[in-house]
């Protein structure tokens, strides 16, 4: 049997073994189980993906079971493997295993471990059939499948009203998008009469220049399609306008984020679009659109991660921004750029979240970086882990020396491109991706200094004083109620995480210092790597080796500037945030509450829907089809006959004689004809 | 096989069985009910296994001439053969689902026996009036058991159930009347290729349409269903969404469709209409209710406008998913309906907010209700994703208007049905009542797993459901494929550039 059986579905069988096993299992059981699946996995991964880096492997579909066929649409259950299902495949195996192992440590004390693994199993699971897709019916399984154990595991923590409500929230925001990605499947469906990736693929080329009705207008076809599509990869990846639901998804558990909304599942939009790179090539437009989008979500999340004060939400809104330039790499052409971004990303982003999840949990559950400070000497190990994390997404290197930590690699290489494209929608995601650069330095360099630099301010913190307060809470190892001292710790002693999640930490450094160096080559520079499995503009890539010197070297000048602001606004001048906010207010609290998307889209869609629902079934049914409807002929009916003292019986009656008199007229016809 | 008269003994066996219920006590009755359902539940297998797929369109015929050109004449395609096995499924679920039934059981379980027949029958007649006759009188046990098993407004919904279809019925009746005497036949085959003139069928389509309009139902004549729903015991709702919904769908593919098609045509407009309001008026309505029953009934109105303009779209594609849209609405709907019943048995009511955190205390069950919940939605991988699918892939060939507007019900599907999930099933136990429910007992689990295992088994092969109707769809598609409206998108051809085609070429030589 082909190891990618084993791969997608031993993690499969551990969810439902875990899930329904649940309580009569244990916690260990279920625990040994899908962590066991998952490095069995991620063990089956890594020469598949080496052998497509040596150029020892071929493509090759592994047919699993029919699946539909109705006329002439039909797609099976199957699973393509080539080099971009293999990078997936080791993102997804190698930051699930590690998840699943750090979960050990850090959902330890949570009475529903079994259910909380059979879910990052099965999410696994999902985003495994997503990336192997051979048809966009497939990928569209996948794609929903991680939406809903995304939906369940946010709301993992089911008790919290904010929890369910941020699940539903995540779910229906990206059923938004799925309403593009079907439409755009039936779109395709209809111009090429097949839903198999590789025969689309090979036909879009083709369709350049035809046209077609939707909705009342002509389009070009290959344009409207990839919007159509594209909008589904808006909803997965929460670009600009559907982005709403990520920062609600910090809900859910730590390892979560991690795993779903950082390292994967909101990167399968950006995987889409490499998948289909031949058919974005055959629209500039909507290349252009998917440029322009990643560009602005880019700098949109950027802006509010400046000012967030939630650890988890300032890194969930750098993911957003991070996303943006996997998107606007993939929009000027440079798919092996946005793919490599997509891969270093995975781990350092991983990282930098585990390392807040190791924070947390040395903070008791504190998640407001004002009531951190001074942590560097208390947690060391989670310091270095996450301080690899920054250098990394902060694009650390030198550009002579050609060596620096992933997100130089990925990222210099994207803004890069941007400008080597040569087109307008380049020259803007170059210059706002500098601009992001700029702030994602900023916002980085701030989380690190708020949380482990400075002095102590735990004792803010109502998650603190009650670790303190609370004798009986059995946090002993974290807390010991002694005398309450003006350091501003007020007594409590964080303690470094356990080994087991330590280990995830330690191995994910190792990704985020080397990723980028060690496959730069194969990912940037090497057609044969990608093995025609996704769109490769040879010219565009040699273009990008020939900019200027002053915009390989941006990246890196605006990454320094960034760690120079937030030195001196955190560190050197503590006080000088507040004298800037103060200046720009208005500016300021347009960007603290995310440019106010949450009440618009309340006031446009989520109270109207409610409000129009009432009236519907108020107005509409009751008050006139009911109204004149049966009960008027009842009205009508009662006047003439007030016989029905038994109601039904007398109904029975009046029924059963209509239909004999019917089958009497019936007979009566048939016999005198 | 061959001479064995299979569809009637289905027919004979919950008949005889009804009549023993009424002559025995109570216990002894749901046993019998039991037995009844079980047996004609095996036969229901042994009627698919000998299915001959790719055989004859009719299969299982049998035919006694009566009186007067009227004659028992019964016999099956795979059309018929799904909705048959969906009753006979749902049939001993529903005796089983019954345990909290303690008034006149043994009329309750003739009832329920006796709507079995003439469920079947309404699938198995190849005779117009036989047609008829089941299809009005397959309403009085349902009525029945509406009024007397029923909730408190049992009278006012029994009433409002039988006026809808009361006046759908007379109109149907006069129709057929008139096709007899035009073409000579009652025999459904027959009538299924006779041509009638186009502008006859206008009118005859109409007849038919407001029969099955009711029955289905479209908007705006669904509002009899919420309150059938709200007052219908537990298993009354699941017969009720499973099947009895299913008859109107039954009625266009086996009626309008093949022996109406210009008018069909004709037609669509109205009907894509209809659905459309249909599928966004009932999905906001769905949202705002606070009776787990009724959301889940206007659900459904939504849900079978998906079927309707599948019909229409005039295409395999929407015609399969039609029909497999139905299917799993049946399945998933009437275990949504069993969820609601398990609860309601417990509490005693449907109100969504005496609940609150059954994750905590009913583990299991949540698990059921997730992924029926879940299925209604339409993930992939579950009946409802399949059928949904194919119906909307159907539609968008003839209108990306009607296609946008009715995939919008993925997304106020997910709201209203995880809206009431949130409601019920998370959350903390605010109530202590609905906190000390226990988790499902042995029969309950009877209820929910068989449904559960067709719900996955349909996403994941739908094939075994769609193979035995293939050839059906096929002949139904042919007869009318010569009224097929165009479609909207007039796609035009390519205009490949040779230039950039070699360029591409040379890069892929330079790899």
């Amino acid at each position: 049997m082909d190891p990618i059986l084993f791969i997608v579905f031993l993690p499969l069988l551990a969810a439902i073994v875990a899930g329904l096993g649940n309580r009569m299992l244990g916690n260990f059981a279920a625990k040994l189980v899908t962590t066991g699946a998952l490095f069995a996995s991620c063990l089956l991964s890594w020469p598949i993906f080496l052998a497509f880096m040596g150029g020892t492997a071929e493509a090759h579909v592994v047919p699993v079971l029919q699946w539909v066929q109705s006329g002439s649409l039909s797609f099976d259950w199957a699973l393509r493997v080539d080099t971009l299902t293999a990078v997936m495949l080791v993102v997804i195996t190698t930051v699930s295993a590690l998840v699943h192992l750090y979960s050990w440590g850090y959902m330890d004390e949570d009475p529903d471990q079994p259910r909380f693994f059979a879910y990052l199993s099965l999410f696994t699971f999902a985003m495994l059939m997503l990336v192997t897709a051979d048809n966009l019916v497939q990928m569209f399984f996948g794609w929903e499948g991680v939406g809903l154990a995304s939906y369940l595991l946010i709301g993992f923590w089911f008790r919290k009203p904010s929890a369910s409500a941020a699940a539903i929230k995540a779910f229906v925001v990206n059923r938004v998008g799925d309403l593009g990605f079907m439409l755009g499947i039936f779109g395709t469906f209809l111009v090429f009469n097949t839903v198999s990736i590789p025969e689309i693929l090979a036909a879009a080329p083709g369709m350049e220049g035809s046209t077609i009705g939707f909705l009342g207008y002509r389009w070009d076809t290959m344009t409207i399609l990839c919007i159509l599509l594209f909008i589904g990869a808006m909803g997965k990846s929460a670009q600009l306008g559907l982005h709403t639901w990520l920062p609600d998804a910090m809900e859910g558990p730590t390892p979560v984020s991690a795993l779903i909304h950082a390292a994967t599942m909101v990167t399968a939009g950006v995987f889409m679009v490499c998948r289909l790179s031949p058919m974005f090539e055959a629209s500039p437009i909507a290349l252009d659109i998917v440029t322009y989008v990643g560009a602005a979500t880019c700098f949109f999340a950027a802006t509010v991660g400046l000012t967030q004060w939630d650890i988890k939400r300032v890194i969930a809104y750098s993911t957003c921004s991070q996303l943006g330039y996997m998107f606007f790499a993939a929009g000027v052409g440079a798919y092996g750029a946005a793919m490599f971004h997509l891969f270093t990303h995975a781990f350092f982003k991983a990282l930098l979240f585990l390392g807040a999840g190791s924070v947390i949990h040395a903070m008791h559950h504190e998640q407001d970086m004002r009531y951190y400070g001074a942590l560097r000497k208390h947690i060391p190990l989670t310091f270095w882990a996450m301080m690899a994390g920054t250098l990394a997404i902060t694009g650390v290197g030198v550009y002579w020396l050609h060596a620096g930590f992933a997100g130089f690699h990925s990222k210099d290489a994207i803004l890069e491109v941007a400008f080597a494209s040569g087109k307008e929608s380049g020259m803007f995601a170059f210059w706002v991706g500098v601009t992001a650069a700029l702030m994602t330095s900023f916002y980085s360099w701030r989380l690190m200094f708020l949380t482990f630099f400075g002095k102590a301010r735990w004792a803010g913190s109502e998650h603190i004083q009650h670790a303190v307060h609370d004798d009986h809470h059995g946090h002993d190892d974290h807390a010991h109620g002694h005398a309450h001292g003006d350091d501003g710790t007020a007594g409590y002693h964080p303690h470094e995480s356990p080994l087991v999640m330590l280990v995830p930490l330690g191995v994910l450094t190792l990704g985020a210092v080397f990723a980028g160096w060690v496959f730069t080559g194969s990912f940037i520079s090497s057609a044969d790597f990608w093995g025609g499995s996704i769109f490769y503009n040879e010219h565009l890539m040699h273009a990008m080796h020939e900019v200027p010197l002053w915009v390989k070297l941006s990246a890196t000048a605006v990454m320094l500037v960034g760690l120079f602001g937030a030195w001196y606004a955190y560190i050197r001048n503590p006080g000088f945030p507040a004298k800037v906010v103060a200046q720009i207010d208005v500016l300021y609290r347009f960007v603290y509450n995310k440019w106010y998307f949450d009440e618009l889209y309340n006031f446009l869609f989520v109270r109207p829907a409610f409000w129009i629902g009432d009236k519907f079934w108020k107005l509409g049914d009751i008050g006139i089809i009911d109204r004149f409807g049966p009960n008027g002929a009842a009205w009508t009916v009662l006047q003439g006959t007030r016989l029905a003292q038994k109601v039904q019986s007398g109904y029975l009656y009046s029924y059963a004689l209509v239909m004999l008199l019917g089958l009497t007229a019936a007979i009566t016809w048939m016999m005198v004809r | 096989m061959a001479d064995f008269p299979i569809l009637s003994v289905m027919m004979l066996v919950p008949l005889l069985a009804a009549v023993a219920c009424l002559l025995v006590e109570a216990k002894a009755a749901r046993q019998i009910a039991l037995v009844a359902t079980l047996i004609d539940l095996a036969l229901g297998i042994l009627l698919w296994v000998n299915y001959d797929i790719g055989g004859a369109q009719w299969q299982f015929q049998e035919n006694v001439p009566l009186f007067a050109g009227f004659s028992w004449a019964l016999g099956i395609d795979g059309i018929a053969l799904m909705l048959i096995m969906l009753s006979v499924f749902l049939m001993p679920i529903c005796i089983l689902a019954s345990a909290a039934i303690e008034k006149r059981v043994g009329e309750y379980m003739a009832a329920f026996l006796l709507m079995e027949t003439l469920m079947i029958g309404v699938f198995a007649a190849q005779d117009l009036f036989l047609f008829y006759i089941m299809f009005e009188a397959g309403l009085i046990p349902m009525y029945l058991i509406i009024g007397i098993w029923g909730g408190a407004d049992r009278i006012y919904a029994s009433y409002k159930f039988f006026l809808y279809t009361l006046i759908g019925s007379v109109l149907m009746l006069i129709a057929m009347l008139w096709m007899v005497n035009e073409a000579g036949t009652t025999d459904i085959p027959t009538l299924m290729e006779y041509n009638f003139a186009p502008e006859v069928q206008t009118w005859l389509w109409l007849a038919f349409f407001a029969s099955f309009a009711v029955k289905m139902p479209m908007w705006p004549v669904h509002t009899w269903l919420p309150d059938a729903h709200v007052q219908a015991p537990t298993a009354g709702s699941v017969i009720l969404a499973g099947v009895l919904l299913k008859m109107g769908g039954y009625g266009f593919i086996r009626f309008s469709l093949p022996m109406f098609p210009e008018a069909s045509a004709q037609f669509a407009w109205l009907v894509f209409a209809l659905s459309m309001v249909a599928v966004v008026y009932t999905s906001l309505v769905a949202l705002v209710q606070n009776d787990m029953k009724k959301l889940i009934a206007y659900s459904s109105v939504a849900h079978m406008a998906i079927v309707t303009i599948g019909l229409f779209a005039f295409n395999p594609q929407g015609l399969e998913g039609a029909m497999v849209v139905m299917l799993s609405h049946g399945l998933v709907s009437g275990a949504l309906f069993l969820c609601v019943g398990v609860i309601y048995d417990r509490l005693h009511t449907r109100e969504i907010d005496r609940y609150g955190g059954l994750s905590i205390n009913m583990p299991y069950y949540a698990l059921f209700f997730m992924l029926f919940t879940m299925a209604s939605i339409g993930l992939p991988g579950t009946s409802g994703f399949v059928g949904e699918f194919l119906s909307l892939a159907g539609i968008y060939q003839v209108s990306s208007w009607v296609a946008l507007v009715c995939t919008t019900g993925i997304i106020l599907g997910a709201a209203y049905m995880l809206y009431l999930y949130r409601r019920v099933a998370f959350g903390e136990q605010k109530n202590a009542d609905a906190a000390a429910m226990p988790d499902l007992n042995r029969r309950e689990w009877f209820l929910m797993a068989p449904i559960a295992a067709v719900v996955l088994w349909m996403g994941v092969y739908p094939e075994s459901f769609l193979a035995p109707m293939r050839a059906d769809i096929a002949v139904l598609d042919a007869r009318i494929a010569r009224a097929k409206p165009a479609s909207d998108a007039q796609l035009t051809a390519g205009k490949p550039k040779p230039a950039t085609a070699t360029e591409h070429a040379a890069h892929g030589e330079a790899h």
